[in-house]
């Protein structure tokens, strides 16, 4: 079984409110200094995904990922999960792509990359939370695709995937090639073993550009045209009290007295 | 020439979701604006019956796709009958309400049409004669304003932040039934498994007790929120810390990628208060937030802090609130 896995690095989205800064100028988040960027969590679970699904069938994990230098870290961590090979498109260009552009540059790079039976995604990234990515690179490949996807089973060329419905779920048959973008609720991502670990640090990962793919000239379909951080003002009343109990019954009271319940 | 805005009309079940009537009453605001009629695109099998409630809700015409083949949900297709009946309204703007079934549906329909998409929004306004909307990114840390191009503008709007109209039972519109071919898809939907809890659902509870990491593992102790939740008549939630470590399922998750709620009490119990979380919650009108670390981001947001151990102090309050209610 092919497997491609599309992965974004992101800020680590446990950054605390006080680190994060906008340069509104440019329209550009400021990296924290100090807190190394991470790979997209729902990314992580679709690496996981993939890995067992190579575990119990057999087959291959490219690993494909647009974004800067820093990137390869990304692809690394998927290598040490037990992904065979990857792929950065690092372009000055796409630095701030938006989801149309980055469809684009994945689709292309899928096709450079040749057979596959399977595309695996993160149901969004936890930096811009588009959550557009995996179905419009889907639509562009014209390949069947799914999501939320909370579980993925194989027999023969037919995937049984557990797509979330709002109380519940839902069991779907998908015929491969398809795309599937994976919740959280799908699996708990492994850590890397040190032979994992020291594997991926050997392995050489492939970079290419925009050009590379003739993708260059592919342009934006939402434009930016503010980012900022909103002000929030605290307007706290602590609830105090000598006991739990005191604290408990002068909360009800307060609660009482600005009439919420 | 294409104008006015149409909506998707998302429903579950032979019920329109609420959601659907937020945006069209976004809709209704935003056509006052750039002129032009409100539409609905309404498709399932035997759905025509809601076509009559979207009219009510502010929509002028129901553009109605009415098949078996559409009866369960599926990207392959429900694609082409919204293909068929944007093609046919041609609106300036097209409106989803955010889903689990739209998540799947708006972007690949936008990559259809070749056209930007702007997905969870709060807010929408006109300038130039052009749609803006507001999102919050980086999980609620920053606000970004942007600007879907190409004709339709397309848009998904986050659930509880717009204002729906008040349902008109003599408002007149008109009901046109579009004729599609739809074969079955490639992609079967096989069965289909509920997950729901008694009481209120989460979406709907006027007050909702969320527990955290904090809670732990322990049945009892998530009994605890139940009682509370009980005592005001309110439905359970929990962070996504807690659906993750697998203590209570997933339907409860309240945040960006779980359920968007906007009680009128929201009562955090150990919940740190990450942004992602913040997102599901921040429309609440009051929000109690009851933690050990003063320190915890949730007491920023909150109108109410309690520090202590909930253990000692949930007991405690349902008693009192057993007592005053």
């Amino acid at each position: 079984m092919n497997i491609i896995v599309c992965v974004k690095q992101v800020q680590d989205p446990e950054t605390p409110a006080s680190q994060f800064r906008v340069d509104e100028a440019a329209k550009k988040v400021i990296p924290p200094p100090g807190i190394p960027p991470t790979v997209n969590q729902y990314d992580a679970n679709a690496i996981e995904a993939a890995v067992q699904l190579k575990e119990q069938h057999g087959g291959r994990i490219t690993v494909i990922s647009l974004g800067k230098d820093t990137a390869r870290d990304a692809i690394k961590q998927a290598l040490s999960m037990g992904c065979d090979a990857g792929l950065l498109i690092d372009d000055p260009a796409f630095e701030d792509a938006d989801a149309y552009q980055t469809a684009n540059v994945l689709a292309a790079a899928i096709k450079s990359v040749g057979d596959y039976d399977l595309i695996l995604c993160g149901r969004q990234a936890s930096d811009w939370d588009q959550a557009q990515v995996p179905q419009g690179l889907a639509e562009l490949l014209g390949i069947p695709s799914v999501t939320p996807v909370a579980g993925i089973e194989v027999t023969g060329t037919t995937l049984r995937v557990k797509r979330l419905i709002e109380d519940g779920y839902e069991v779907l048959e998908v015929p491969m090639p398809a795309l599937l973008a994976v919740s959280n609720e799908a699996n708990q991502p492994r850590y890397p073993t040190l032979k994992g670990i020291m594997a991926a640090a050997r392995a050489k990962v492939d970079v290419k550009s925009a050009a590379d793919l003739g993708v260059n000239a592919v342009g934006r379909k939402v434009q930016l045209l503010r980012l900022y951080v909103p002000k929030v003002e605290s307007q706290i009343e602590w609830i105090t009290g000598e006991t739990p109990e005191e604290q408990a019954a002068n909360l009800a009271r307060r609660l009482r007295e600005e009439r919420v319940i | 020439m294409a104008s006015g805005v149409l909506v998707y009309a998302d429903h579950r079940e032979g019920s329109v979701l609420a959601g659907t009537k937020e945006a069209l009453g976004a809709a209704r605001r935003l056509a006052d604006q750039i002129g032009g009629p409100v539409s609905a695109a309404l498709i399932g099998n035997g759905v025509a019956g809601l076509a009559q409630e979207l009219i009510q809700s502010g929509a002028d015409t129901v553009y109605v796709a009415d098949a078996p083949a559409l009866d369960k949900y599926t990207n392959a297709t429900y694609l082409p009958a919204l293909d068929a009946i944007v093609s046919q309204a041609d609106p300036a703007v097209v409106l989803f309400s955010k889903s689990l079934v739209t998540l799947d549906l708006a972007p690949r329909f936008a990559f259809r049409r070749g056209v930007g998409l702007a997905n969870d929004v709060i807010d929408l306004k006109v300038e130039n004669g052009q749609v803006i909307a507001s999102r919050p990114v980086y999980g609620g840390s920053a606000m970004a304003e942007v600007l879907p191009e190409g004709t339709p503008q397309m848009f998904t709007i986050r659930g509880k932040t717009q204002e729906p109209l008040t349902p008109d039972p003599s408002r007149q519109g008109n009901v046109v039934p579009v004729s599609v071919t739809v074969s079955e898809g490639p992609v079967k939907v096989i069965d289909q498994q509920k997950e729901r809890a008694s009481g209120p659902k989460l979406q709907d509870a006027t007050r909702i007790v969320s527990g955290g990491r904090g809670i732990g593992e322990a049945k009892e102790n998530w009994r605890q929120l139940e009682e509370l939740a009980e005592v005001l008549g309110g439905a359970v939630g929990a962070s996504r810390a807690a659906v993750d470590a697998g203590w209570v399922p997933t339907h409860m998750q309240i945040g960006l990628t779980g359920t968007t709620v906007s009680p009128d009490l929201y009562i955090a119990v150990a919940i740190s208060g990450a942004v992602q979380h913040m997102a599901g919650c921040s429309g609440a009108k009051t929000i109690v937030a009851i933690n050990k670390d003063p320190e915890a981001a949730i007491f920023k947001q909150a109108r109410f802090g309690v520090e202590g151990d909930w253990k000692k102090i949930i007991p405690a309050l349902t008693k009192e609130l057993k007592a005053m209610m």
